[in-house]
């Protein structure tokens, strides 16, 4: 079984949309809320992707806006233009 | 001896206000924009009609022709609430600062041969008397529009084009050294030179029509669509080899402001046509008949700047125009 990985963002305005994304993109993504965080887990593989933010915060987005909302996460980072990945590599 | 820390969740009562809740389907947390702009103008018991108007209610669907089922559909796709606005244009205006500044420092429009200092003159200044039509027009729709969806853009469209003005006066600071006498010189140029007069006509004209959402089709879409890509793009390219290089770098602001709002109105318009076969019919109508109106205004400028390329500048508009047009669901 793959286990989850997982990010944390905080519960705002500026977050909003990159939750709506990963939940939409990331199908059985377990959210829980808390008092002023989001913790989001996903089994084996967690892609935040640029396009679906954008479509929903109705602006550009640098995916390296991510780290302004980031409270924490756990798995292997890839990242680059169009896409954030957390992963567990074999 | 292990410790540990647990947090006690306090859930909240409601996430958003009633009214967004059952616009965005159930109560969950809502953006800003959404808070900021569903059902925000009043919509029932108005006391007294209007002594200016009084065939109308103070806020009345019925001053368009063009009919919406629900007149929060027309959202804006940039989500500009004031906030949001503020920041976008603190950061296009700072942008525009510090072309202005490099250009200055470097001395470039000082420098630029005299034929086409006067060309740019010609062509450019004049422009904001445009701008000003263009907010008078922004502030009318603002006031006879129907819900905060499309008022709020509106009301921001309207102070952009105050802003957009300042920023063509500011360049003709740059080119008279502060002594405003380029300013004056274009506002005789917009007055009394022939190949202004027909675009001085279109933007008077535009002043009267009844209908708003005829207007914002008018100066939103149609007029600004042939002028921001000629004035800016083809205008420009004729510039540059004419070492005009430096208002390529002051026109920056301006296309990225037309992109800006070209990408709001088009969402508009779409929303709109899609509503119903009578408002694309109209939408069609009125986009024909102001796009014949607004291509005399422009072709005599076109003819002006680029000479025997001016036609083939505004075919290329027109083509341009059309495909927007298409893409939102407009019969051109």
């Amino acid at each position: 079984m793959a286990s989850n990985v997982s990010i944390t963002l905080q519960n705002n305005d500026d977050a909003r949309g990159i939750i709506e994304a990963i939940v939409a993109d990331n199908p059985g993504a377990q959210v829980a809320d808390y008092p002023s965080m989001v913790k989001i887990d996903v089994a084996g593989r967690l892609v935040v992707n640029r396009v679906s933010v954008e479509e929903r915060i109705g602006r550009a987005w640098d995916v390296q806006e991510l780290q302004l909302t980031l409270v924490s996460m756990s798995g292997s980072v890839d990242e680059d233009d169009d896409h954030f990945i957390l992963e567990w590599r074999k | 001896m292990s410790l540990d820390i647990k947090t006690i969740g306090t859930a909240a009562r409601r996430h958003t206000y009633a009214n967004v809740a059952r616009r965005i389907g159930g109560d969950k947390p809502a953006s800003r924009y959404q808070e900021a702009t569903f059902d925000m103008q009043a919509s029932v018991n108005f006391h007294y009609k209007p002594l200016w108007d009084e065939r109308f209610e103070l806020h009345d669907k019925a001053r368009t022709a063009i009919v919406m089922n629900d007149w929060y559909a027309l959202l804006d796709p940039r989500q500009f609430y004031y906030g949001t606005y503020t920041q976008s244009r603190a950061k296009l205006s700072e942008q525009f600062d510090r072309s202005c500044g490099f250009v200055e420092k470097l001395g470039a429009l000082d420098a630029l041969p005299s034929p086409w200092r006067e060309m740019l003159c010609e062509y450019l200044l004049p422009l904001r008397h445009y701008e000003w039509g263009a907010n008078m027009n922004n502030c009318r729709i603002t006031d006879e529009g129907y819900g905060t969806a499309i008022t709020q853009a509106t009301m921001y469209a309207t102070m952009d084009r105050l802003g957009l003005a300042q920023m063509i006066s500011r360049i003709g600071l740059l080119v008279d050294g502060n002594t405003g006498d380029r300013l004056a010189q274009a506002k005789q140029r917009w007055m009394d030179d022939a190949f202004w007069q027909p675009m001085r006509r279109l933007v008077e004209d535009t002043l009267v029509v009844s209908d708003w959402f005829e207007l914002l089709l008018a100066q939103d879409f149609v007029m600004d669509g042939l002028v921001y890509p000629l004035w800016f793009t083809d205008f420009d390219e004729r510039g540059r080899t004419h070492d005009a290089t430096a208002m390529t770098l002051l026109g920056e602001a301006f296309l990225e402001w037309f992109a800006d709002t070209s990408r709001w109105i088009d969402a508009v318009l779409k929303v709109a046509a899609a509503e119903s076969d009578a408002n694309r019919a109209l939408l069609s109508r009125w986009f024909v008949d102001w796009r014949l109106r607004a291509v005399d205004a422009v072709a005599p400028l076109a003819d002006e700047v680029l000479d025997a390329g001016g036609e083939a500048a505004v075919t290329r508009a027109i083509e341009r125009l059309n495909r927007r047009a298409v893409a939102v669901g407009l019969t051109v």
